[in-house]
């Protein structure tokens, strides 16, 4: 599904490296995890996955089921099937949130050509998907995470994911900012899209949301690369000791 | 001395060639505008007040030629509100191409019509509303047009009127130089919607006096036209009783310059005035709002909502004064001029002014300018959105806090739809 090779990125405007050498396969139907410490670099590399600005990619790859996702604007990553769900949700006054993912959508499906949804059609699905994950008209009408609480705006993503159906999902720092109920209902969203045409990427510091969503492969990211590479119990070993052994290991 | 004089010869250069009305109420009405004219002189890029907009082509003997806009088989705005229409082609009222001036509930009459009578009610209101805004101010092209309009429209309302009425301008000829003067009375708890649209002329000046008397509404929406050459100036005059409501929202795009003057006295107590303008410029194109706004009444509520959108050089400019007399207590005043500029090259220029004299009111003004909210859009376009599309709807959201000064949802939709069309053949 997404085959990451050697991928070097700096930041644009500094001289200042970022990510040395990532590399990082994941096959479809598969869930891996990524930690690692603050700062390691794990934001930047679902940002360049999905095409933000800022960043020079100097070195590497990174395909989408073979495509070449780095040369794509991110309007075409996103159609290729691509989803980010940010760390930080983005606030854009004066756009509805309905008004919006009903754009993304219906973008979405012309790009791929395939029909619009209809207006009544996509009221149905968006009320129905918006209720498992508790989030009201209300939110539903007002501007994008304008005024959300740091939960509410990370519902909306998965409520966003849930609608564009992507299959390659990459969810950054999701459970941060939930309450252990909302973090539930989100690992519930997730798990109801698995599938075997859907891989995720989950980025965490905790554990935690790996006891909802199991991963099948986790990855420790530090200093811009990926350490070490194991089953669901490096999780355990990061929540029980921290990162200390484990950097101490690669140095 | 040299400057009273240079003034003075220009004046005499823009009057030459101009004809007023004689005889009539109206004769008598353009004589008294003329002498307060002569009195003033026509305005120069030195005045305070045309800092940031020169008038010499609003000023200059002869109009600068402007081509006419082809908008091919677009259909023309506000095609969709039932309306009842009144057209001038380059000024010159158009029976073909209007409807029977009746309307339940409104009395409509062409200015030139009327002209010739010995009595008439809007002699109680044309020029005076204007005259009575001269000052603090000076505003000497409301006064040029007050002396020279050759029509425009008469209308008084008694009730609720049955539909709106709508002034078309059609702009034919590049060398048009066209003032027009309307009057708009409406009687107590009366109601009419009035819409515009339509470039006019190469050079238009025009001047709405309205009297809104208690209990009455009054809206206003209009459409510039399209015309990038024209130029024009138009003024406002308003003045509210009690309980009454005043709107108006023009929508400008393009437009080689356009000075829209706004001036509004709510006199009674707990009126509301509302004021907004959505500009986009693209290029050669400048656009100045000038707003004043005189709280009397007590309980009243004012907005100024200007925003502008603008590429390529393009300059916007907003002057808004609210001035809140002694005993306006309770005021309301609100003002926001915001730009969005969509490249390095264009221009903003606000000069916001609260001028109070109550010690109980509320008053905001703010002015920004700023360029497109790049991580929104990078946000939008992660979740597919074209980047088109998503500078689309960010410059709409810019825009939305104007257009929700439109009251009719049908009104509204025509317009964001002009703005859709505007940000799609300008690209960038
Ligand atoms: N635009 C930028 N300007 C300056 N520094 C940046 C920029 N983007 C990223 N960085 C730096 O790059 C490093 C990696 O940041 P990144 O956000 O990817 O870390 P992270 O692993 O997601 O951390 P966290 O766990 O705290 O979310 C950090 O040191 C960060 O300060
Ligand atoms: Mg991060």
């Amino acid at each position: 599904m997404l085959e990451i090779k050697n991928l070097h990125v700096k930041l644009q405007e500094e001289d200042k490296v970022i990510l040395r050498g990532v590399d990082l396969k994941i096959g479809a139907g598969e869930v891996h995890a990524i930690m690692g410490p603050n700062g390691s670099g794990k934001s930047t590399l679902s940002y360049v996955l999905s095409g933000r600005d800022g960043y020079e990619v100097t070195d590497g790859s990174a395909t989408l089921d073979g495509q070449e996702l780095l040369e794509m604007e991110p309007e075409a990553r996103a159609a290729a099937g691509l989803f980010l769900a940010f760390q930080y949700p983005v606030e854009i006054p004066g756009v509805g949130n309905m008004t919006f993912l009903r754009t993304a959508v219906n973008a979405q499906r012309k790009a791929r050509g395939e029909e619009e949804m209809s207006a009544g059609d996509f009221l149905k699905v968006v009320r129905a998907k918006a209720k498992t994950l508790k989030i009201d008209a209300d939110m539903l009408k007002r501007p994008v995470n304008v005024g959300f609480s740091g939960g509410e705006k990370k519902r909306n993503e998965i409520l966003q994911m849930a609608m564009l159906e992507p299959k390659m999902c990459i969810l950054d720092e999701t459970d941060s900012g939930l309450d252990v109920d909302a973090m539930k209902l989100v690992s519930e969203g997730v798990n109801a899209l698995r599938d075997a045409g859907r891989s995720f990427l989950v980025i965490t510091h905790y554990q935690r949301l790996l006891d909802h969503i199991k991963p099948d492969v986790v990855h420790i990211m530090a200093a811009g690369r990926i350490i070490r590479t194991g089953g669901p119990e490096l999780a355990l070993e990061v929540e029980q000791n921290g990162y200390a052994d484990i950097l101490a290991e690669v140095v | 001395m040299a400057l009273a004089a240079a003034k003075q010869d220009a004046l005499a250069a823009r009057l030459g060639g101009l004809a007023r009305h004689t005889g009539g109420w109206l004769g008598a009405a353009q004589a008294d505008a003329l002498a307060r004219l002569t009195a003033m002189g026509l305005p120069t890029k030195r005045d305070e007040y045309w800092r940031y907009s020169d008038p010499s082509s609003l000023t200059a003997a002869v109009a600068t030629p402007a081509a006419v806009f082809d908008a091919g088989d677009e259909s023309p705005v506000f095609d969709v509100i039932d309306r009842l229409k009144i057209v001038f082609v380059d000024g010159v009222f158009d029976a073909a191409l209007s409807d029977d001036l009746a309307l339940a509930g409104v009395e409509i009459e062409r200015l030139a019509d009327a002209a010739g009578a010995d009595i008439h009610w809007a002699q109680g209101l044309y020029g005076v509303l204007e005259t009575r805004g001269q000052s603090p101010v000076q505003r000497p092209l409301a006064a040029l047009n007050t002396a020279f309009a050759t029509d425009g429209v008469l209308i008084r309302v008694t009730g609720k009127a049955a539909k709106p009425v709508g002034i078309t301008y059609i702009h034919r000829d590049p060398t048009s130089d066209v003032m027009l003067h309307h009057c708009i009375k409406l009687e107590a708890g009366a109601e009419l919607t009035l819409t515009e649209n339509g470039p006019a002329a190469a050079r238009f000046t025009k001047v709405l006096e309205v009297e809104i008397a208690d209990g009455a509404r009054f809206h206003h929406i209009r459409a510039q036209g399209r015309d990038h050459e024209r130029r024009a100036a138009t003024h406002i005059f308003a003045r509210l009783g009690a309980e009454a409501l005043f709107k108006s929202f023009t929508l400008t795009a393009n437009g080689r310059l356009t000075r829209n003057e706004c001036v509004i006295e709510l006199v009674g107590d707990d009126s509301k005035a509302h004021v907004a303008g959505a500009a986009m410029g693209d290029g050669d194109f400048h656009h100045d709002d000038t707003v004043f706004i005189t709280h009397q009444g007590q309980r009243c509520e004012s907005r100024q909502v200007f925003k502008k959108v603008l590429k390529n050089g393009a300059v916007g400019v907003f002057q808004g004064k609210i001035l809140v007399k002694q005993g306006a207590q309770k005021t309301d005043g609100y003002q926001i001029s915001q730009s969005l500029l969509l490249d390095g090259d264009s221009q903003f220029l606000a000069k916001p002014e609260l001028e109070i004299y109550a010690d109980d009111v509320k008053c905001s003004h703010g002015s920004t300018s700023g360029a497109i909210d790049e991580t929104a859009l990078y946000y939008m376009r992660s979740r597919g959105v074209p980047l088109k599309a998503a500078q689309s709807l960010l410059v709409l959201a810019f825009l939305a806090e104007a257009i929700a000064e439109i009251e009719d949802e049908a009104i509204a939709d025509d317009i964001r739809d002009r703005l859709e069309g505007w940000l799609a053949r300008h690209e960038h």
